[in-house]
């Protein structure tokens, strides 16, 4: 499954990182804590998380994960927007919350 | 190769510089290895440590055909009891620090983790230096 088709099916906002919607899903891992996500996460992972800020995508990048679906409304912050786009790591938005978008990815990739 | 990259402590935006350099350099030398994941996952956690605990730092890579070693001197408060912060859970971190998702207490571990050597000397009220060792083939 590719990041658009992710789009498609979760009815997710992509606000950036286009250029990555291409990107191949291995999987996906949930967590707010980012050095557990730099341990844990594997390549091509989708993170699902409420963390909006730039090394957030820093995190994305050096593990190579596929996408980052923010959760509950959470928007952004402008600098997490650029890196995202430099990347081609796309940055997704959902009004779920994460018990509910996790739910529905997972048994999506099943 | 040589390369060297300052660190400043408390400044969020810039950390994670010197990881993001390494990864460029080291894809050019080995190309998309996995050893290069491992690697700057490593000087991440490291870059990111300083900012948070420290006041001002340094790192200092040097690679060679066998491996790829990375110094990480911090000037700061020093690890007072460097068993127990190398437990996974263990942090100090600020209240601000930790509402970013830092201070899991896991930084270390995962530095650990991630290389084939590490060692960690540190003096408390001086500071903290790291030094990571990676061989770039298998032993
Ligand atoms: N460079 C440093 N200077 C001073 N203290 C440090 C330094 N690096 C680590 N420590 C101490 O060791 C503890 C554990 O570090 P570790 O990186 O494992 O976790 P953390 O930084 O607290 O959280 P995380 O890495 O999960 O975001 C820190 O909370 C801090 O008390
Ligand atoms: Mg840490």
């Amino acid at each position: 499954m590719k990041v658009s088709d992710l789009i498609e099916k979760l009815n997710l906002e992509l606000v950036s990182g286009e250029s990555g919607i291409d990107n191949q899903i291995s999987g996906g891992y949930v967590s707010d804590l980012l050095s557990d996500v730099m341990g844990s996460s594997k390549e091509g992972q989708v993170w699902i998380t409420l963390q909006t800020h730039k090394n957030v995508m820093a995190i994305a990048s050096l593990k190579d994960l596929a996408a980052v679906i923010l959760v509950k409304g959470f928007k952004p912050d402008e600098d997490m927007l650029q890196q995202s786009n430099e990347e081609g790591i796309p940055v997704l938005l959902t009004n779920e919350t994460t018990f509910d978008i996790s739910g529905k990815l997972h048994k999506l990739l099943k | 190769m040589h390369f060297e990259f300052d660190i400043e402590a408390g400044d969020f935006s810039k950390v994670g510089f010197a990881s993001s350099q390494l990864k460029k350099i080291m894809k050019q030398l080995v190309g998309a290895h996995k050893i290069v994941k491992r690697i700057v996952v490593a000087l991440y956690e490291a870059e990111v440590n300083v900012v948070a605990h420290a006041y001002s730092g340094k790192v200092i890579i040097d690679i060679d055909t066998e491996k790829v070693v990375i110094k990480v001197e911090d000037e700061g408060p020093g690890i007072p009891d460097v068993q127990l912060a190398m437990q996974e859970g263990y942090s100090t971190a600020s209240e601000k620090v930790r509402e970013m998702g830092f201070g899991a207490g896991m930084g270390l571990s995962n530095i650990k983790n991630n290389s084939d050597k590490f060692q960690i000397e540190t003096q408390v009220g001086i500071g903290t230096s790291l030094k990571i060792v990676s061989y770039l083939k298998a032993q």
